[in-house]
């Protein structure tokens, strides 16, 4: 299966990667031969088995609702990249 | 042409949970910013969910108050989409498997007519961030207090087919969700959110129309008249040939006016898969039945008590059972001043038209049931009328008292009816007319006598200090008056 | 003292013969002496090991020690240090020091271990050689007197070098699809990736949330019996660990072997492994025979897909995972975006190196719109294939023996410029991440002077039983006692 550089510059935009035009034949190749081996798995009989999302067959434990968090906004905002009056700062989404 | 109108809602919900869904951080609105934010809601390297009990328990009250199947196992997905109110890149949702299955709810008409509106699935999902957009230097700061509240999301059938429809489920849905408690139900903070999906057909036609979605809209008003608004945008474009556009636009109700939100760089592409951090909830028919039996007196249930325990008929006892902080004050009052139909008008006349004078809940009323019922007491028993109750209203709404019997002392309204008292006030006021009597007595059109007492009703109160009942000062007026 | 095992050291702090800060600072000048030929540690936490060895001292003279009290260990930079720099083996996160620690990172300390530094590794996890670090490639103790460098495997590769050049006696590590087992095996030590849920990820950066665990580097089987006794338990932080008794693993080390039903999967005895390799691994089985195992041919059919299904399964989650490094709250962000999109494509394309870009965009690919079903949905399928394969063949035996890795260390920039052949370095470990079961590496020879591991599978939840193993090997072999020149 190959991919092109459409799919390329398209898959780049979700992820929010800026990917430049020499990286972009570099990607299609790396790609590309990443999902050859990915297409192996078009060879498995995989009629009627479910999928398996985890190893264990556990299921969800639930929280009792307890508040257990206390304030520390400081030590979270000493590690941000900017911040006002207590808010993260970013810059302006441009439509 | 002729166009059928096809609504369906969105509804999004916030849990009145103490923590969020996925950590134990605070939810209690209007804390300083980032301050309910900690490491699992900022999305902190390594950091991990886990699901809150209660928020499971509300969605399960939800789903069987709205009569639909419960799913047994439920998983959470990632919706992948980038935004600075959303820390870690994805919001953690249900997709293919809600928690809620279909089910419905029936809403009353003011034809007097019941429709029943089908709820296709309701799922539990986080909440974003706030971003807030005035200036900081040219960018935008971030709360993340919000981020992680649990909310479910509503999702009805497109069974609605006028604004006055979707208006009354939106209400039927705040009196549900408010009456079980899992929700405040303050729009104006953001408690409820809706989200309105409008498309027309021809009149009769089977083919659906392309729809738009109008979002977040946070008042029953503003939802009103989006629907409107949108419907009259499509009308203007099909019937000048053009064609509609699906897309999401935002209604600005101040304005009336609404703008599409397409951003143009890309096609959402969620990539929906499920958490590998979280594994599939299963609830069991015990969580079920607990859960069933923890819930209270819902608003259909409570219309037919208020009618059969209070006598009220059915637009006053769907009106005050809609909300239950409404019903509850009605229920309060009642208890105080007895008279069901005078306490219904009163909340129904002078109370509402306050709250909505000075954008109030019921929650936010400066006076309780217990003292409106007071009021009604000495409205019901003659003690003072209706201006002077009035009066009574109006004091304590301010504050100045909270005693309805101190204030009509204070204030000196209490009515006089003493009938030998009156009496004599009103042989010395016709005394003193002998003329406007003489014409009264000559006129035959009843309407015109009835008309002519009010004359006599001005002297009456005068001479009485404004203490005279009138309803009794008429009484004598007539007879003496010989009819 | 630094060929001394954990559970040498430790017996030595109990009976008073060294204190802690002796040790401490005896290991820390042998980091600072010998670390620049291998580039073990991005960070090392000099002041705050000494301090905690001191407070280690006064915790055994007072009565209160564990087995770790003052014993110097390292962690893999992927967890969480409280007021550490954590930086995951990225630019991303090169100046990120959170402020509070991940599960395991609590137990050492609680157990009163000191912590000399954070070890290197691939970005994200995302390597088997530790040549995708921000912070320059490991080089493996083995293999340096040939004029070339050699990798140590990955991406746990920095606290393998660090073990097997004896500058610390254990590191902790990270497995999502053998990089704890490869390294090891590279390095000449002793590893264990425990069950799927053994360990708590919590505070341990994700790379495949599915597949990620926790586990466990030393030279000695009984030393990774004693840090797992500190890392494994529930936690009810990570929603995916499991509420299950630990055991002491300590307490079965030397159970009989007799009777143990080893099976060796044909498929990890293929042409892909050459035949210099095969000999040492089949010599090791002989080994475990005269022990009193019995051995048997198993097949693991569809073993062969498990690459395929990896790197659908893991790159999907880590393309989600790695959202959050997204300049807004922590970690990188370039330098004056002009807006928000700019902030985040930008960011992301300076601060991730290209592997994890790589892997961001497959799975990003694989989840798009029109190929979840014909990639996540078919790769889950086969996951379950390859689980099933792992309960058939536990069904007849007890453990399964292959070799760790197809080849012993290779030359450093050998596979960097083709992923797909660096993807094949795991072709027998990954399919027990996706089955989640655990495994081991134990050293078991040499092939041209370079440490070879022979891998040991068991059955979910039989950790005790394959460090029984391992524990019984090394009584007859000294493969894991080879000190590289």
């Amino acid at each position: 299966m190959t991919i092109s550089r459409k799919d390329i510059e398209k898959v780049a935009v979700l992820a929010r990667i800026r990917v430049d035009e020499e990286q972009v034949s570099a990607l299609e190749k790396d790609l590309g031969n990443i999902l050859d081996l990915v297409d192996q798995l078009g060879a498995a009989d995989t009629a009627n088995v479910e999928p398996l999302a985890h190893p264990l067959d556990a299921v969800q434990r639930l929280r009792k609702d307890e508040v257990t968090e206390t304030n520390q906004r400081e030590a979270f905002q000493a590690i941000a990249p900017a911040t006002e009056d207590g808010l993260y700062l970013v810059p302006r989404v441009i439509e | 042409m002729q166009w059928d109108i096809v609504i369906g809602l969105e509804i999004h919900v916030q849990l009145a949970t103490k923590t969020k869904i996925f950590s134990g951080s605070s939810t209690a609105y209007g804390a300083e910013p980032n301050t309910q934010a900690n490491a699992v809601d900022l999305a902190m390297p390594g950091t991990l969910p886990v699901p809150n009990e209660q928020a499971f328990r509300y969605a399960v009250m939800f789903g069987l108050a709205v009569n639909a199947e419960i799913e047994r196992r439920s998983v959470f997905e990632r919706k992948n989409y980038f935004y600075p109110d959303l820390p870690k890149g994805y919001q953690t949702t249900q997709l293919e498997r809600p928690i809620v299955g279909p089910g419905y709810v029936d809403i009353d008409l003011a034809s007097g007519e019941t429709k029943r509106v089908r709820i296709h699935h309701a799922h539990l999902e986080e909440d974003a961030g706030k971003s807030l957009h005035e200036d900081f230097h040219g960018m935008t700061g971030i709360d993340l207090n919000r981020a992680g509240t649990p909310l479910i999301e509503v999702v009805t059938e497109p069974d609605m087919t006028s604004a006055e429809e979707a208006v009354a489920f939106a209400k039927k849905l705040h009196g549900i969700v408010t009456s079980l408690g899992i929700c405040d139900g303050d729009m104006s903070q953001g408690s409820m959110r809706f989200d309105v999906n409008i498309s027309l057909k021809a009149k009769g036609s089977e083919t659906l129309g392309t729809r738009t979605e109008t979002k977040n809209l946070n008042s029953f008003r503003f939802m009103e008249q989006a629907i409107a608004h949108e419907v009259e945008r499509q009308m203007d474009i099909l019937e000048d040939g053009g064609t509609i556009v699906q897309e999401t636009r935002l209604y600005n109700g101040d304005r009336d006016e609404s703008r599409s939100m397409r951003t143009k760089e890309e096609a959402n592409d969620y990539r929906y898969f499920p958490c590998p951090d979280l594994l599939p909830v299963e609830i069991d028919d015990s969580f079920i039945e607990e859960a069933r039996n923890s819930l209270p007196e819902l608003p259909d249930a409570r219309k037919a008590r208020f009618m059969d325990q209070y006598g009220l008929n059915d637009y006053d006892a769907g009106l005050l059972s809609g909300d239950s902080k409404l019903a509850a004050f009605f229920e309060e009052a009642v208890s105080h001043g007895k008279d069901a139909k005078l306490t219904s008008n009163w909340i129904q006349g002078e109370f509402s038209a306050r709250l909505n004078a000075e954008e109030k809940t019921v929650a936010d009323s400066p006076i309780s049931g217990a003292q409106l019922g007071d009021l009604v007491v000495r409205i019901a028993d003659n003690t003072i009328s209706s201006a002077g109750a009035k009066k009574v209203f109006e004091a304590l709404w301010s504050g100045e008292n909270d005693n309805v019997d101190a204030i009509i002392d204070a204030k000196g309204l209490k009515q006089v009816s003493d009938t030998g008292a009156l009496e004599a006030m009103v042989d010395e006021v016709l005394a003193d007319m002998p003329d406007q009597v003489a014409q009264y007595q000559n006129e035959e059109d009843p309407k015109k006598r009835k008309k002519m007492l009010g004359g006599f009703m001005g002297p009456l109160m005068k001479a009485s200090k404004g203490q005279g009942n009138p309803k009794l000062f008429n009484e004598i007026l007539v007879k003496k008056l010989g009819g | 003292m630094h060929n001394k095992s954990v559970a040498e050291l430790s017996r030595e702090l109990e009976r008073g013969e060294i204190s802690s800060v002796e040790l401490t600072q005896q290991f820390l000048d042998r980091i600072k002496q010998e670390d620049g030929r291998f580039n073990s540690f991005i960070t090392l936490t000099e002041e705050q090991a000494l301090a905690d060895a001191k407070a280690a001292d006064e915790q055994r003279a007072a009565g209160n020690a564990t087995p770790w009290t003052g014993v110097p260990f390292a962690h893999k930079d992927i967890f969480c240090t409280n007021g550490v720099r954590t930086t995951c083996g990225s630019k991303m996160l090169e100046n990120f020091v959170p402020p509070y620690d991940a599960t395991v990172t609590e137990n050492f300390r609680k157990a009163g271990a000191v912590c000399l530094g954070k070890t290197n590794m691939d970005e994200f996890a995302m390597g088997s050689s530790t040549e995708s670090s921000y912070f320059g490639a490991t080089t493996n103790p083995w293999g340096l007197g040939e004029g070339e460098k050699r990798v140590p495997g990955g991406s746990s590769g920095g606290s393998a070098a660090a073990v097997a050049a004896r500058l610390v006696p254990a590191a902790t590590a990270t497995d999502t699809g053998g990089s704890i087992r490869q390294p090891a095996a590279l390095c000449g030590i002793t590893g264990l990736k425990p069950t799927y849920g053994r360990v708590s990820r919590y505070g341990m950066i994700a790379f495949a949330s599915s597949l990620d665990q926790g586990g466990t580097m030393a030279r000695t089987a009984e030393d990774n019996a004693l840090m797992l006794n500190v890392m494994a338990g529930f936690d009810p932080k990570d929603s995916t660990s499991i509420d299950r008794a630990v055991p002491d693993y300590t307490a079965t080390l030397n159970e009989p072997l007799k009777g143990l039903k080893i099976g060796l999967p044909k498929e990890y005895f293929s042409d892909q492994l050459s035949p210099t390799m095969e000999e040492q691994v089949r010599n090791a089985v002989k080994e475990y025979e005269k022990l009193g195992a019995t051995v048997k041919e198993v097949s693991l059919p569809n073993a062969k897909l498990a690459i395929a299904a990896y790197y659908v399964i893991a790159p999907a989650e880590a393309s989600a995972n790695l959202s959050r490094f997204d300049g807004a709250r922590y970690g990188y962000r370039c330098d004056d975006p002009k807006d928000l999109m700019d902030m985040y494509t930008r960011t992301r394309a300076e601060g991730f190196g290209t592997e994890v870009k790589r892997r961001i965009l497959v799975g990003t690919y694989a989840l798009s719109a029109g190929y979840f079903d014909a990639y996540y949905l078919k790769a889950q399928k086969v996951r379950r294939l390859i689980q099933q394969d792992f309960i058939n063949a536990f069904k007849e035996v007890d453990v399964l023996m292959s070799p760790t890795s197809p080849s012993p260390a290779f030359v450093q920039g050998e596979k960097t410029n083709d992923p797909v052949t660096m993807y094949l370095e795991d072709i027998f470990t990954i399919a027990v991440n996706l089955a989640g079961v655990p495994a081991m590496s134990v050293p078991a020879g040499f092939v041209n002077g370079l440490p070879v591991g022979l891998q040991i599978i068991g059955d979910y939840f039989s950790e005790a039983r394959l460090l029984n193993a391992a524990h019984q090997f090394q009584q007859v072999t000294d493969w894991h006692q080879r000190e590289p020149q």
